[in-house]
């Protein structure tokens, strides 16, 4: 017998309810809940692991990478250390042009200054021949090193690069967030504006947000009336019509949006159809993929499905006699839709603008094929950046943070409007 | 909703230019699926249909991309690297997620909102993020341009949608019928396999066509992580559709719509089958 049971004894005054085996009732219902709490966890563990280690750790990396920039601070220790005692104004000190040189030299024998002048490099264009050119004769400088090193090259007196050198030290930056949003620093060290012929990723995250959002607009027009036309068919055509809304839904992506591009390029279907009829002149074929409009068009096409199922599951619910009843209080066709089912139906549309919202903010495959140059996403230029150099990649791993960030903040919305319990498909 | 006899002139208009509207978006829907599977019979190397075609000439129609098709060692490759990896991933996601989902459902899982919601992040998480995070993730691991990676991959991608089609099975799910076997002398595992598992099968198979489709139809996450070696057919019609269009891809696409076809019936099927059962228990 426990000490607890003991004491819960004593306090009921030895009247308490006990199991056959003497143990008290509460005691043991509270042990098998746990045994069933760990039972039902441990059914779930599997997965849970999975998802952990092939998952979560990844995005965890990738987030981190967006941040970590260890080129400086580990490869030019000395230096890093020196240049903590710099007040930022002028040129720095022997000090500090000493450590430098003698960082230099252990850089040289372990090929890790390279590295360190690429990062540099990208930030000040210009300065990597700096760097390897002295690098390379590291071992023969002598002091004083301050002199040694402006003779070898006048840029080492400048004070932008000491000011970017203080601020690479920290293994921790925000650096490619501030490209990632369009910022950078100047020559003083503060977060301005960058120069606006380099700003494309705002913009780009505008045009992703914007045409997300034309989307799912589009899909709400015409998501809306087919999933109340079949929700208030009877339900032998209702099941029939509902067909032709899953079989694009069940149909690949790829093959949907190979379609369109035979749909809608300019010697295809529909310029075709266009000409024949005489609506466009045959060298006046419209422009329609390739470009904003073509992105559109496919993705209110695939995503369409994605608004219709969950308007129709709430619109099911819905009883007709909701309608007649304001038809019959004297309500006109349309007070009564606005008043009465436009309302009721706001759950289902709730679920199916965000889910149609969030699917759409990071796609890749249909932009990238039809999009052109006008029509692409955040996510084409993360993978652009993706598949270049490291210090690119990290820039990508900083843009998609944001989206990832983005993302996750609309579905927590969904989790909380919606629940992610109720989602269900066909 | 039909039309009631007293209604006014104006709302018969709306009435039927609201079939009209409702057609349109129909059409919307199954034109660009439709249209493939003619265009695939094309004679000419077109994307277009021909003069012949139009005026249903024999002679406007071939079956030579289908050829192309079959007789590419490259495609017939890849269409296997496909289907292997997507039924591998399948069983995996499939025994996972139901195991979960059944976890998931037990009166005392500790944290279940949190975790569902957390199961279910692969699948709005951005596949451009999931497909770098687990290239680099991979690549250190020295598992890229392997199959071990890209199963494990889609076995992520695939189980949100087992653990919601199985979750939704057993919330209708009558659980005095795992008393009643149990009062009735059965074990767990013979509660499981003879009363459990036929209930839920419904559900489990829908979210394993679901997952399967998943994989099959999957792009972004194998075009980071599939070598020549595991090429899988998405790879193919996604760099084919880049750079040189060639009306291969619409047999391709044509295959696959029949194939969704296939699944769309299977699950029609299984939905009737449990609507009829439903219609035999009481209540």
């Amino acid at each position: 017998m426990t000490d607890a049971t003991m004491a819960d004894m004593a306090a009921s005054g030895g009247q308490e309810l006990k199991t056959s085996d003497g143990r008290s009732l509460k005691a043991a219902l509270k042990a098998s809940q746990s045994v069933e709490r760990r039972r039902a966890f441990l059914l779930v563990l599997p997965l849970l692991a999975l998802l952990v280690a092939s998952f979560i750790i990844p995005i965890g990396q990738l987030v981190t990478r967006s941040v970590y920039n260890p080129e400086v601070a580990s490869y030019l220790p000395e230096t890093s250390s020196a240049l903590s005692g710099w007040n930022g104004e002028g040129v720095p000190d022997e000090e500090v042009f000493a450590a430098l040189a003698a960082d230099m030299v252990v850089g040289a024998e372990n090929r890790t200054i390279g590295r360190v002048a690429a990062r540099i490099n990208r930030e000040m264009p210009g300065t990597r021949s700096m760097i390897m050119g002295l690098s390379r004769s590291a071992e023969e400088l002598q002091p004083p090193y301050r002199e040694a090193f402006l003779a070898d090259d006048e840029g080492w007196g400048e004070q932008a690069l000491w000011r970017f050198l203080k601020r690479e030290t920290r293994i921790i930056t925000p650096a490619y967030y501030l490209i990632a949003t369009d910022l950078e620093y100047n020559a003083e060290g503060e977060i301005v504006q960058r120069p606006e012929n380099y700003q494309v990723y705002r913009t780009l995250f505008w045009r992703t947000a914007w045409m997300s959002l034309t989307i799912t607009a589009l899909c709400v027009l015409l998501g809306y009336p087919i999933a109340h036309l079949l929700a208030t068919q009877p339900l032998r055509i209702a099941n029939i019509l509902m067909i032709l809304v899953l079989l694009p839904f069940w149909t690949s992506l790829l093959v949907r949006t190979s379609s369109w591009i035979v749909l809608l390029q300019q010697q295809g279907v529909i310029n075709d159809m266009l000409v024949w009829l005489g609506v466009v002149t045959d060298s006046g074929r419209l422009r329609m993929i390739y470009n904003k409009t073509g992105t559109i068009i496919a993705m209110t096409h695939i995503l369409l499905p994605f608004m219709i199922l969950p308007l129709y599951s709430v619109m099911k619910t819905i009883p007709p006699s909701y309608m007649r009843a304001a038809r019959s209080l004297g309500a006109t066709q349309t007070y009564a839709f606005t008043r009465v089912y436009l309302p009721l139906t706001i759950p289902g549309l709730a679920a199916g603008v965000l889910l149609v919202f969030i699917l759409a903010i990071g796609y890749y495959i249909t932009p990238a094929l039809v999009g052109g140059d006008s029509g692409i996403f955040i996510s084409n230029l993360i993978a652009s950046n993706m598949q270049s150099s490291l210090a690119n990649l990290k820039l990508g791993a900083a843009l998609a943070t944001i989206l990832l960030v983005l993302v996750m903040l609309f579905y927590f919305v969904f989790n909380k409007l919606i629940g992610v319990d109720r989602l269900k498909f066909g | 909703m039909s039309l009631p006899a007293y209604a006014s002139t104006g709302e018969r208009a709306w009435y039927y230019s609201y079939r009209v509207i409702c057609g349109l978006i129909f059409l919307f829907l199954m034109f660009p699926i439709i249209v493939i599977v003619p265009l695939s019979f094309n004679a000419q190397p077109y994307f277009t249909f021909t003069r012949e075609m139009l005026s249903l000439n024999p002679e406007g129609f071939s079956t030579r991309w289908y050829n192309a098709l079959f007789n590419s060692s490259r495609w017939m490759a890849a269409i296997q690297n496909s289907f292997f990896i997507a039924i591998c991933s399948t069983l995996i996601a499939t025994t996972l997620g139901t195991l979960a989902a059944l976890g998931l459902s037990r009166p005392h899982m500790p944290a279940r909102a949190f975790i569902t919601a957390f199961l279910i992040s692969p699948m709005v998480v951005p596949l451009i993020i999931t497909g770098a995070a687990l290239f680099s993730f991979y690549a250190r691991l020295n598992l890229t341009e392997s199959f071990v990676s890209i199963i494990l991959a889609h076995v992520v991608l695939g189980t949100p949608f087992v653990v919601i089609t199985v979750t939704a099975a057993l919330s209708g799910f009558d659980q005095s019928l795992i008393r009643a076997a149990q009062n009735l002398g059965a074990s767990q595992t013979t509660t499981f396999f003879k009363i459990i598992l036929p209930l839920l099968l419904p559900g489990v198979i829908s979210g394993a066509l679901f997952a399967f489709i998943t994989s099959l139809d999957e792009v972004v996450v194998v075009l980071f992580l599939a070598g020549p070696a595991q090429e899988p057919m998405t790879v193919r019609m996604f760099s084919g559709l880049r750079e040189n269009i060639n009306p291969t891809i619409l047999a391709v696409a044509s295959v696959l719509v029949f194939m969704s076809i296939i699944l769309l019936t299977t699950l029609e099927l299984i939905r009737r089958r449990q609507e009829r059962m439903r219609g035999m228990s009481p209540g």
